[in-house]
Parts: C-alpha cells; structure tokens; sequence
C-alpha cells in the first residue's frame, strides 16, 4: 500500500478525484449564477412588473425586510414536518415490527396501509379537516404521506436477515425478543435509515400540502400558508421568498437524514463505506 | 426394519434410520445410520447433494428428520442442552454491525450470562484462534481467513462437547486452508471436543479426520466408512508422506465407487 501511494499512478487518481469532486461543486454553482444573471436581465430588459415576475434581487431583498414573517412561519411549517416525522418514524418502525411478529396483523392492516399511501393527499386532507382540529389535521397529513416508506423499508429490512444468523440465533435458544432485538433490528438498520431518509423529504410535503388546503380553509400560519397568502395579495415576491425557504428546508432535512445514515452505517454497512483503491 | 444396532459405550450421539424429505419433495436422506463416539474428529464426505449439510442440521436440531431419530445417549439437559453443540457454518456468518468481541460473546449474551462473567471465555476463545487483539475491529476489516476464525472462536466459547463444522474452509485459498486446518487440529487437542466436520475435499478430510463417513447421494446414505489411524499431532510432515497419499487414494476410491452407486444428478 505505502508504495502503491507514492506511484504516478495512485496519485494521478487522488488528483482525479479532488478535480472531480471541485467540479461537482463548481458546476451547479455556474449554472446557478447564469440562470439568475438571465432571470435579472429578462426582467429589467424586458420591464416585467414585480407582480409578474420578480427579479432574484427584489426576491432577496423580501427575504430580508419580511424575515420576521417569513422565519416565523418557517418554524411552524418545521415543527410540523419534524413531528410528522417522528411520527412517521415511531409509526412504520412500529407497525412493521408488529406485522413482522404477527402474521395475521399484517395480513388485516397492511390492505389498509397501502391505501393510505395511494390515495393522493392533496384529496385527503380537506377530508381531514373537517374532522380534526386544524394543527391536528396538517400532523396527520405530514403523517400519513411519510409513514409508508418508512413502513415498507422496514418491513423489507426485517425479512432480509441472513439465514444462517438466523440458524446460529436457534441454535443457542434465542427468545422472539433477543432476535427482534438482536438480530433483525440491526440487520434492518440500513433499510430503516433509508425508509427515513425519504421520509424526512415527505414529511414536509405533506405538512405543506396540508398547509394549503387549510390556509384555504382560512387559517394557520405555516410557509405554504404564506405562500397561498402572498398569492391572493398578488405579492409574488414574497411567494418566491416563501418558496427559497421550503427549498432550503428540504435540502438541509435530506443533507442531516444523510448524515446520521452515514454516522450509523460507516463502520460496517457496504452503503457507507469509503472504498480505499 | 433392522433392530438398532447397540450404542457404543462412548457414543456421543446416533442418528438412526433417519430420513429427510422436503416439502418440495426432494429425498435428501434415506435409512441414514451414524454414530458420534466423544472426543473423535469425524468427517461426512461426499458429492454435493449427498445430505451431508442435511444431516448436520438435524444433530443440530436446526431441521428436524422426517423419519428415524437422534439420540443422545447421555441424559441432557434441556436449559443448557443447546449449547452441548457449537455450529461453524460455510460462511463466516458473523454480524456486520458489530466488533468481533461482539460477535463471539453472543452465544453467552443469548444464554443471559452478563457481559461481567462472559469477558474471560470471550478472551479464552479469541485466544485459541489467535484474535486476541482484534477484538475491538469490525468483522469487515478482516480477510477471509481471519472471519472464519471468529466464526470458530464464537463457537468455541459456549465450550461445547460437539462441534458441527459445515465445509467451513471451502471458500479460502489453499494456503490458508492448511493453516486453518492445522489450527483446527491443534484446538481440538487441547479441548478434545468431538468435532463432525462437512467437506467435499478427499484431502482435508484425510488430513483431519479419525474417521471418514463417505456419502452416495439419491437418496443420502451411508456408503461406507473408513478409518485414518495414522496419530496425532499431524502436520507439514503428514501432508507429504506417503502414508498419507495412500489414505487418500483409498479415500478417493471410496469416494468413487459412492458417486457411482449414487444416481444421477
């Protein structure tokens, strides 16, 4: 190895890589500044009224002066995604290790979950309402859209479990509890993080989703809410200022989800890895 | 049926007139007779398909015979009963997410023994195989040989009276095949646990054995047996002499004439 490191070869490739990687970095960022450069442009050539189009300077400027709003909404659009979420993540860890304890539950409830999932939310959630008190109903939303991968990557993680670990775990008399516990948890762990990694993203969709059809509904002070707001006062500024925010917010909960997968898994799950060549 | 033949004094376990079918229908052991006799090193030998794997699975109460019993002829306790045997599959089979430590001391962790006491024969048994000081290290930051060692030591810690080995070495190279089997041999005499050990390799199983059990196939029976008298310690000395070469020519043929009387594939 300490020769190979030395080697034109080995080093052509760590150099190869550090280009790689400052690209993969420098290039969005290119295409981002000229994307925004033609938006400025178009707009101030062309004249386009703030109400038609804002130019992304007018749009930064709104985030700034309407920060307050702005923030404060954020947090409650992230309260709920992040209780949706752990929700999610109690609710499909939990239902696939009952169905995977328990046949016959899986085989009544799991019809159920699947419809759930299919049924589009956007349809659901003025359903939902009407029945629930208005924090309540954009919980269950943010719920309901995040739980299922949750569920179904666990349910998967818990029946790829080696066989012969298994046979090893029988053969030394372990009860159905140190094999949950032992055995299939830690063989899912992958699986899960995974199911959580997509959940995260989801669970801010539906929060939103469901902020829309109650900021219809007259109510509630969530980011979708402010953007539907901003909307029916023509203050399209601060609809894209609102929307900056929801984007950041997903790319900062995929990037964290990321991060504690990779801390859970570097040791050993092949997914974490760094390949030394 | 044949009234069963009396039970060597020694005998660790028989296996009488047992027979595995599957649900697919598969015939995998038929009329199977097999005695265990405490601390020997017996090796069941034969072509793939023979049942050999099948029939370690049943001693290890992991699949259970269709027909015919397993009989352990010293009484045996049933809350310990399971950890009388220790089992070594092809495969390292060790858990990914934890240290080798971990992985040896499951075994005790299942049985309710608190980490406290397990420390000392997780130690003892790292020490037989010589991982002593890889206890902290993930089962992948090991090669293919070192794997299998934990896989051993895990299933040398419950200091169990019979050892199942499934062609454990198959998928290592030559030479660490030979190390291994040296190692092997050298704990055996120092534990004196019986060992039953699965191997397709005529060598291996002359080099290791007391004893070798060769299989035909279709159905899964005994063909014949023959004994490998030649003493202990074996090692580099054995591997070359004739001696040797003559047990495993005799084996070979053995080994023939049982894949000639087994059907076709």
């Amino acid at each position: 190895m300490a020769a190979e490191s030395g080697s034109p070869l080995a080093r052509g490739r760590a150099e190869g890589r550090k280009r790689d990687r400052a690209l993969r970095i420098a290039l969005p960022l290119i295409v981002l500044a000229l994307v925004l450069a033609i938006w400025e442009l178009a707009v101030r050539i062309g004249n386009i009224p703030p109400y038609v189009l804002p130019d992304p300077a007018l749009i930064l400027r709104t985030l700034v002066n309407d920060w307050s709003v702005l923030f404060q909404s954020l947090l409650v659009t992230l309260l709920t995604t992040f209780e949706g979420f752990l929700l999610a993540a109690v609710g499909g860890v939990g239902l696939a290790v009952l169905f995977n304890q328990s046949r016959l539950v899986e085989y009544s409830l799991y019809p159920y979950a699947v419809i759930l999932q299919v049924t589009p939310i956007v349809a659901v959630a003025p359903l939902l309402l009407i029945y629930l008190p208005q924090p309540l109903a954009v919980l269950a939303c943010a719920w309901i859209v995040a739980f299922f991968p949750v569920l179904a990557n666990t349910t998967l993680g818990l029946r790829s479990v080696d066989r012969n670990l298994t046979d090893l775990f029988s053969l030394y008399g372990a009860s159905r509890w140190q094999i949950l516990w032992n055995l299939k948890l830690p063989s899912a762990l992958p699986y899960i993080l995974g199911g959580l990694r997509i959940a995260g993203g989801l669970s801010l969709i539906g929060a939103v989703v469901a902020e829309i059809a109650a900021g219809s509904a007259g109510s509630g002070s969530g980011l979708a809410y402010r953007i539907s707001e901003s909307g029916y006062r023509l203050n399209i500024p601060r609809m894209f200022a609102a929307l900056l925010l929801l984007s950041v917010a997903g790319i900062v909960i995929f990037y964290l989800l990321s991060l504690i997968n990779y801390l859970a898994l570097r040791r050993w799950h092949e997914s974490a890895l760094e390949v030394e060549r | 049926m044949p009234p069963p033949t009396a039970t060597r004094s020694d005998a660790l376990l028989a296996l009488r007139g047992v027979g595995k079918t599957f649900a697919n229908g598969t015939l995998a052991l038929k009329g199977f007779d097999f005695e265990v006799h405490a601390s020997e090193f017996v090796s069941l030998l034969g072509p793939s398909g023979c049942g050999k794997s099948t029939a370690l699975r049943i001693i290890a109460g992991l699949s259970e015979p269709s027909e015919g019993s397993v009989v352990w002829p010293s009484p045996r306790t049933p809350t310990d009963g399971e950890s009388r045997i220790g089992f070594v599959f092809q495969e390292p089979t060790l858990m990914p997410w934890t240290t080798v430590f971990n992985n040896v001391l499951l075994p005790l962790k299942l049985k309710g023994i608190p980490s406290g006491r397990a420390r000392e024969p997780v130690s003892a048994a790292l020490d037989r195989v010589g991982l002593n000081d890889f206890g902290r290290v993930y089962p992948r930051e090991l090669s293919g040989g070192m794997r299998m060692r934990v896989s051993i030591a895990r299933a040398l810690v419950t200091e169990p009276e019979l050892l199942l080995m499934d062609e454990p070495f198959a998928a290592l190279d030559e030479i660490t095949r030979f190390k291994l089997n040296n190692d092997l041999l050298a704990v055996w005499q120092t534990l004196r646990t019986t060992v039953v050990f699965v191997t397709h390799s005529v060598f291996e199983s002359v080099y290791l054995s007391n004893r070798i059990v060769v299989m035909a196939a279709r159905p899964g029976r005994v063909f014949t047996e023959l004994a490998i008298d030649a003493p202990y310690p074996r090692d580099q000395n054995f591997r070359t002499s004739p001696e040797y070469a003559a047990f495993c020519r005799r084996t070979s043929e053995a080994l023939a004439q049982a894949m000639a009387a087994g059907g076709q594939p």
